[in-house]
């Protein structure tokens, strides 16, 4: 087989090697034209990176569901009532929709988005109370600055334990002083601060200023019952939130008599949409950036194919000499073509290389910073072996151009060419 | 050795043709050393050229070593020049950026000998052209006539049956071409065929046979007494 035939290979790396200057010259707009392929697909994959980065500790795949008012009337109810869910309503939906993974029911204080004055000390804040389950933190992971988030021995004992925003904080300890084992108040109780957390600085549902408590504190200390405000819901990776939402509202319309067509009765948030939006965007810039790369690619490939005629134009002497000598034309070509070829991957991986290191001190420079989605600045091995494979398939082609060029001249016209 | 028949060629320019050989009827047996004369446009380098495969004819026969030669593919006419002949030109034609050495080692890599081998048969050939030495030189770093002895070297690397010179001293001086004509007439000597196109009728008289071209045809073809080169180097 020629291609370990190694006489080819020295006599291919001797031409190659003998003409320097010419082979350097060559290589270089392939080489740029790596470099900025593997910048831009690096680039583009930082910021995927970055925004995944960002989003760590969201479930993307999940959506909110609340109770508003009906906008019609139905089986003799008016329009304008106010749809309030118990909290059997997760039990029966998780049973009757298998595709929900996690289902953490919430209910808050006052009315929804409402604040309500918390005490400590004298320093008062008007904050968000949340009554919560612990699984809450598998959809909406909370940062936390110090101590713990609630968890189940909280839920089981009906624990006086809260876990407060960094505002809240803030606006109920001076700076610096420790809160955690501190008791706020709130309407007339106290509870026992474990965690304070930090703003999520992406999407941030519950907002900076908020008190949780556990959800079963929250029935006993303010007289809940059975009520619940609303739900947060995992759905399984495969499924597309909308359809489990048409699903839990389907559900729901039945059980509280709501009009069939009624938009307004339920309010749901869907958060996969803004997750597909951003997946969008950055797909579609890693897309433009491979498109944009494989043609500077091109460019460069074409660019050796022209040295290379040029080049076939100066070596018509030497090419005829080879001919004589005994050369076939199968010979001169796959001498030529390998030359194209040799000439591309090198100055591929070459091009390559630079990238590379520009990327890692572009990673170094930013990809630690919190505020600029760009981590991680690399292209992937299989972007890399598909742009590979693309330009040596691309350089194949193109060294045909020069090497069909070569041939095609007789070996007497070559010779006689001074 | 070589044989051709009614051999005819023309070249066409536009709408005029222009006929270079119109007939060349010739037999070359082994071992012989053959002088083609003749004036300047009378078709030498042509005859020579498709003797040696680079060009075709229009017509008539030509026999190399009991081989039709007729219809070449290209890929068919190299394999024979490999086989059968080696190639010294007036301008030498070296590979410019390869040694002396790997010049002539070219041919031996297209017969697909062995590296080890090949270089080994290159020295071998080099050392018999006294050029041993200077095996590791570039082209550009030798005279005129270590250029042209390397090239004989080349031709005679892949042991042809038949050496085709087309002026090989054409570009020298007469010192020079004395040593070169001795080379050919060494190598004559071992028993290979050898076809020398030369102007000159000193250079002619050192082969043993002399043919003239005139108007495309031979117009005499004689036995000489060789005059032996070395005298005079
Ligand atoms: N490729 C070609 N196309 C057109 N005409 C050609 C070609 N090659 C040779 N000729 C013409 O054919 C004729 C013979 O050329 P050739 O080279 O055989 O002459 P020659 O005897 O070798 O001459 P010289 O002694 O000058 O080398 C010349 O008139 C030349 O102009
Ligand atoms: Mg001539």
């Amino acid at each position: 087989m020629w291609l370990f035939d190694k006489d080819l290979w020295i006599e291919i790396f001797h031409t190659l090697g003998k003409n320097m200057l010419r082979t350097f010259l060559t290589m270089l707009g392939v080489i740029f034209a790596m470099i900025i392929l593997v910048l831009l697909l690096g680039s583009a994959n930082g910021m995927s990176n970055g925004f995944n980065k960002l989003f760590a500790g969201t479930a993307s795949n999940s959506l909110f569901v609340w109770g508003q008012s009906t906008s019609e009337p139905y089986k003799g109810f008016e329009r304008g009532r106010r749809i309030r869910y118990k909290l059997e309503d997760a039990d029966i939906l998780k049973k009757q929709i298998p595709e929900i993974e996690v289902l953490a029911p919430r209910i808050e204080l006052g009315n929804h988005r409402g604040v309500v004055t918390v005490y400590r000390n004298g320093q008062t804040s008007g904050s968000a109370v949340y009554g919560d389950f612990p699984e809450i933190d598998n959809i909406t992971k909370k940062k936390l600055v110090e101590g713990r988030f609630l968890n189940q021995t909280d839920i089981e004992g009906s624990k006086k334990v809260c876990v407060i925003g960094e505002e809240t904080y803030k606006l109920l300890f001076d700076k610096g002083e420790k809160a955690i084992g501190e008791d706020i108040r709130i309407n007339g109780i106290y509870f026992s601060v474990v965690g304070i957390y930090k703003p999520n600085n992406n999407i941030n549902i519950d907002g900076e200023n908020a008190v949780f408590i556990p959800f079963t504190t929250f029935q006993k200390a303010f007289n809940s019952g059975d009520r619940m405000g609303w739900m947060a819901i995992a759905v399984e990776e495969r499924t597309p939130v909308p359809v489990v939402e048409k699903q839990i509202k389907d559900i729901l319309k039945l059980k509280y008599d709501i009009h069939p067509d009624d938009e307004r009765a339920i309010g749901s948030f869907d958060l996969s949409e803004i997750f597909n939006n951003i997946t969008a965007f950055t797909t579609v810039l890693k897309g433009f950036s491979f498109f944009v790369g494989i043609f500077t690619l091109l460019a460069g490939v074409i660019a050796i194919s022209n040295i290379l005629l040029i080049t076939v134009k100066e070596r018509t002497q030497e090419i005829g000499v080879r001919r004589a000598l005994g050369a076939t034309p199968k010979i001169v070509k796959r001498q030529i073509v390998l030359e194209a070829i040799v000439l591309t991957a090198f100055a591929g991986l070459v091009g390559f290389a630079i990238a590379v290191g520009i990327l890692s001190i572009l990673d170094a420079m930013f990809g630690s910073g919190d505020d600029f989605p760009f981590v991680k600045p690399m292209i992937s091995v299989s972007q890399f072996i598909v742009s590979f494979v693309l330009m040596v398939g691309l350089s194949v082609l193109i060294g045909l151009l020069p090497a069909n060029r070569a041939v095609r001249i007789k070996p007497i016209d070559a010779l006689r060419e001074e | 050795m070589i044989e051709i028949k009614d051999l005819h060629k023309s070249y066409k320019m536009g709408s005029n043709s222009l006929h270079v050989l119109k007939g060349i009827n010739f037999k070359v047996e082994e071992g012989e050393l053959v002088a083609i004369m003749g004036s300047s446009g009378s078709g030498k380098s042509t005859l020579l050229n498709i003797l040696g495969m680079l060009d075709g004819a229009d017509s008539g026969e030509y026999t190399l070593d009991g081989v039709p030669i007729k219809n070449l593919s290209e890929t068919k006419a190299a394999q024979y020049r490999n086989k059968f002949l080696g190639f010294i030109f007036q301008s030498f034609n070296l590979i410019n950026y390869k040694s002396a050495l790997e010049n002539v080692a070219l041919p031996l890599y297209y017969q697909k000998v062995p590296r080890k081998e090949r270089q080994e048969k290159a020295m071998k050939y080099l050392e018999r052209v006294g050029l041993k030495p200077w095996a590791d030189h570039l082209p550009s770093e030798l005279s005129g006539g270590q250029k042209q002895r390397v090239a004989i070297a080349r031709a005679m690397a892949a042991e042809p049956k038949v050496l085709l010179a087309d002026e090989p001293t054409g570009a020298l001086d007469s010192t020079t071409s004395y040593e070169v004509m001795d080379l050919i007439q060494k190598i004559n000597d071992d028993g290979n065929t050898i076809l020398v196109v030369t102007h000159e009728e000193d250079i002619a008289h050192m082969c043993k046979r002399i043919v003239h071209l005139k108007d495309g045809v031979i117009v005499e073809d004689k036995k000489v007494e060789q005059v032996r080169a070395e005298q005079y180097v």
